[in-house]
């Protein structure tokens, strides 16, 4: 019998797996994280913009949502790298990914906003509160309980887009696992196991919005 | 005292507001009746400064309501206002929803603003729905908070419009009682409404508006009862 090129599957590939599992969850939270901001910014901006700069706020924003991740990912990172500037894949895929959740957030925050009625911010205005704080007061906490079902949902599929982040070679949960099958063969169990990671760490995060999505009903 | 001097209002080529003159004195309820569309909601936007004015001035305690230095927040702490839709605040506990403007805008304390809050709101009959959440109460305990909230910054008058004509039948009567309260304490009110018998009970002048015009003010029982006006008396033969 030969010597096996392969080595099965041992408990001392935890670590590694566990290191995968970590650098998916960090570059999806950077991701919602930043996404949320810059999209309550942006969405906040199309809610109160003429429909002239709308569309063209829009269009750029259709190309972030509509070129497929995987594309965008290795067009910006072949660029960073051509013009001199590498960055690694860490913030090269979190600058893609934050961008790409921007993009999805803008509408889900836009659509907060405008989901507050005009009669709604008359009666904040006519109590003498200023327009700032109409937003901050009223405006803000009842849109972002409107559309907070939809903020969990763009959240849980950055969490499954992060994946692709692996194509420029940040070592995430899913090109660990792809290392792994190519050591030990043994893709099926390292597959089934991976998924249930991104089951286990997305769960939480849907079973936290219903729960907060009953608390808040409003 | 409230002074609107030939007031001039349009939305585009709409003309809403024909030349308003009106002068209501501290202490004084006037109630404005008129068909639907004939610019009545309009007239209290724009003494509230909410709609700009094209035409005319609009004095409150002789201050410019829409002069460009006016600070029109400080204005409308002044002018209390509550609309047909009652709009309480649905991610605020009936507390909050009395509290927020008072320690927002005003910069009183927590302790403060709940303190006076709950005066106003066993004022207004809600003292046993502190911590309710108003989606979960009927319209008329919602326009009776919509009430106390706009007491709670203390206003110098009172702008309503239409206050009960959202409401099913049998919740007028409690919102209407709690505007009578408001008369009896002296409150200056312009109230814009459908409610004739109310309107002769509680104004002590009422105005007859039509296109955008006053068509005819007065005493309040002489108009209902005894309308000088051809065209009062036309739209009151259709609405009594
Ligand atoms: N924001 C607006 N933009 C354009 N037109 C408006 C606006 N607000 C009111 N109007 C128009 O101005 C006219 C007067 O409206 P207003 O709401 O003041 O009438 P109203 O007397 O209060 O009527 P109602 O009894 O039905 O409440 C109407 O023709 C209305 O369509
Ligand atoms: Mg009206």
């Amino acid at each position: 019998m030969g010597l096996s090129l392969f080595t099965p599957l041992s408990w001392n590939d935890t670590g590694f797996i566990l290191t995968g599992v970590l650098n998916t969850l960090y570059i999806s939270i950077v991701a919602i994280f930043l996404g949320s901001v810059l999209g309550m910014v942006v969405g906040f901006i199309r809610s109160i913009s003429k429909q002239s700069f709308n569309l063209f706020m829009g269009a750029f924003l259709d190309i972030l949502r509509t070129v497929p991740l995987i594309i965008q990912l290795v067009l910006f990172s072949t660029y960073v790298g051509v013009i001199g500037w590498p960055l690694n894949p860490f913030t090269c895929g979190s600058i893609i990914l934050s961008l790409y959740t921007m993009a999805f957030m803008s509408e889900v925050f836009r659509a907060g906003f405008e989901s507050v009625s005009d009669s709604m911010r008359i009666a904040s205005r006519s109590l003498g509160m200023g327009y700032w704080q109409t937003i901050r007061y009223i405006v803000l906490p009842i849109g972002m309980r409107t559309v907070f079902p939809s903020w969990i949902g763009v959240s849980l599929s950055v969490v499954k887009d992060s994946a692709l982040v692996s194509v420029i070679g940040y070592m995430e949960l899913l090109r660990t696992s792809d290392q792994l099958i190519t050591r030990t063969q043994q893709p099926l169990e390292i597959l089934l196991g991976v998924g249930l990671f991104y089951f286990i760490i997305s769960y939480p995060l849907s079973f936290f919005g219903r729960h907060m999505e009953r608390k808040m009903a409003i | 005292m409230i002074q609107v001097q030939g007031l001039h209002k349009s939305f585009g080529n709409l003309k809403v507001l024909k030349g308003i003159d009106l002068e209501v004195q501290k202490g004084e309820v006037v109630s404005v009746i008129g068909g639907s569309g004939s610019g009545k909601s309009t007239l209290l936007y724009c003494i509230n400064a909410i709609e700009k004015i094209q035409k005319g001035k609009i004095l409150v305690d002789g201050i410019d309501a829409h002069d460009k230095k006016t600070d029109k927040n400080k204005l409308r702490q002044k002018l209390g206002m509550v609309f047909q839709q009652w709009n309480s605040f649905p991610h605020l506990t009936v507390l909050e929803n009395v509290t927020l403007a008072p320690r927002v805008v005003l910069g009183q304390t927590t302790k403060q603003a709940e303190d006076l809050a709950k005066q106003y709101l066993d004022h207004v009959g809600l003292g046993d729905k502190y911590d309710e959440y108003p989606t979960r109460m009927s319209g008329g305990q919602q326009q009776r908070l919509a009430i106390a909230r706009t007491l709670a910054m203390k206003p110098s008058y009172m702008l309503l419009d239409e206050v009960t004509s959202a409401l099913d039948p049998e919740l007028v009567g409690e919102v209407l009682d709690t505007l009578r309260l408001l008369r009896k304490e002296g409150m200056t009110m312009i109230c814009v409404t459908h409610e004739m018998a109310f309107a002769k009970e509680v104004s002590d002048r009422i105005a007859f508006v039509e296109k955008g015009i006053i068509e005819e003010i007065g005493d309040a029982h002489q108009v209902i009862e005894n309308p000088a006006n051809e065209k009062t008396q036309r739209f009151l033969s259709k609405v009594l």
